[in-house]
């Protein structure tokens, strides 16, 4: 059975950790790993603040998207703003890439939502906004059934 | 839950322990606070104590970059101290640890740095 949920709010910093806690809370049903629960607190935090910080540009007035599904120990999310969007996404995932050096970004973003998930898909058209789909499949998992 | 940040001058040595969340939002007010001590201090070097850190993800890799940089022009070092399995494999990542010295306690630290 598949399970999903969504989740919409301002693009402010104070709601990195509400996404990472909320997302983190609704796949606990799948039992994950310790581990696997900070991967994927960790990589909605770095798409989160990815939204934020490059598709809004800390606009408050932006709205950052949150979908995420859960079937068979498969996890899928997606992140999306209707922001900016990015110019050259394959330059964008290049590790230490930023085109914020001055905000002190590290450019690991991308690196580390690649290293933590099986799969990575980024749709982005400038002007439209940002489409990240992250997925990953739970060593452990078992479902409860109700 | 928020970032905690305790701040303790020793010599020309500024221990950082944090606990609690090191993210995007919780990076400014750390940078804000380390750049000032490092400036009103004179320190040379910093110790980095990550035991309470319950989370980080790149926006701690980019301040604790940042202040690397600024003692680094003062040619001090930076050691990190006591950090778990999730925020070794971002520094492993990054390649941080080819700048910032790792010791598995404050102490061994301190020693490192001449100044426990």
């Amino acid at each position: 059975m598949k399970n999903q949920m969504q989740i919409q709010f301002s693009a402010l910093s104070q709601n990195e950790s509400f996404a990472r806690v909320t997302v983190a809370a609704f796949i606990a049903q799948l039992d994950p790993t310790l581990d696997e629960l900070t991967e994927i607190k960790t990589v909605v935090s770095e798409a989160v603040t990815n939204s934020i910080i490059h598709g809004y540009e800390n606009d408050p007035n932006g709205i950052v998207y949150i979908s995420a599904s859960i079937e068979d120990g498969m996890v899928e999310l997606t992140i999306k703003d209707t922001g900016l969007g990015i110019l050259d996404v394959d330059e964008a995932r290049q590790p230490l890439y930023t085109t914020k050096p001055d905000l002190e970004r590290s450019g690991m973003g991308f690196t580390i939502m690649e290293n933590f998930m099986d799969e990575i898909t980024i749709q982005s058209h400038p002007g439209e906004g940002t489409e990240v789909q992250l997925k990953k499949h739970l060593s452990n998992s078992k479902m409860l059934c109700n | 839950m928020s970032l905690s940040i305790n701040l303790e001058v020793k010599h020309d040595v500024l221990c950082v322990r944090l606990s609690g969340e090191l993210d995007h939002h919780s990076a400014d007010e750390l940078r804000a606070q380390a750049t000032k001590a490092i400036e009103e201090f004179d320190i040379h070097h910093i110790v980095l104590n990550l035991e309470q850190l319950s989370f980080m993800d790149s926006s701690g890799l980019g301040v604790i970059l940042g202040r690397y940089k600024q003692v680094k022009q003062m040619n001090g070092e930076m050691v990190v101290c006591a950090i778990s399995p999730a925020v070794q494999r971002l520094f492993d990542m990054s390649g941080l640890f080819k700048i910032i010295r790792l010791e598995p306690t404050e102490e061994f630290a301190l020693q490192r740095l001449g100044v426990a």
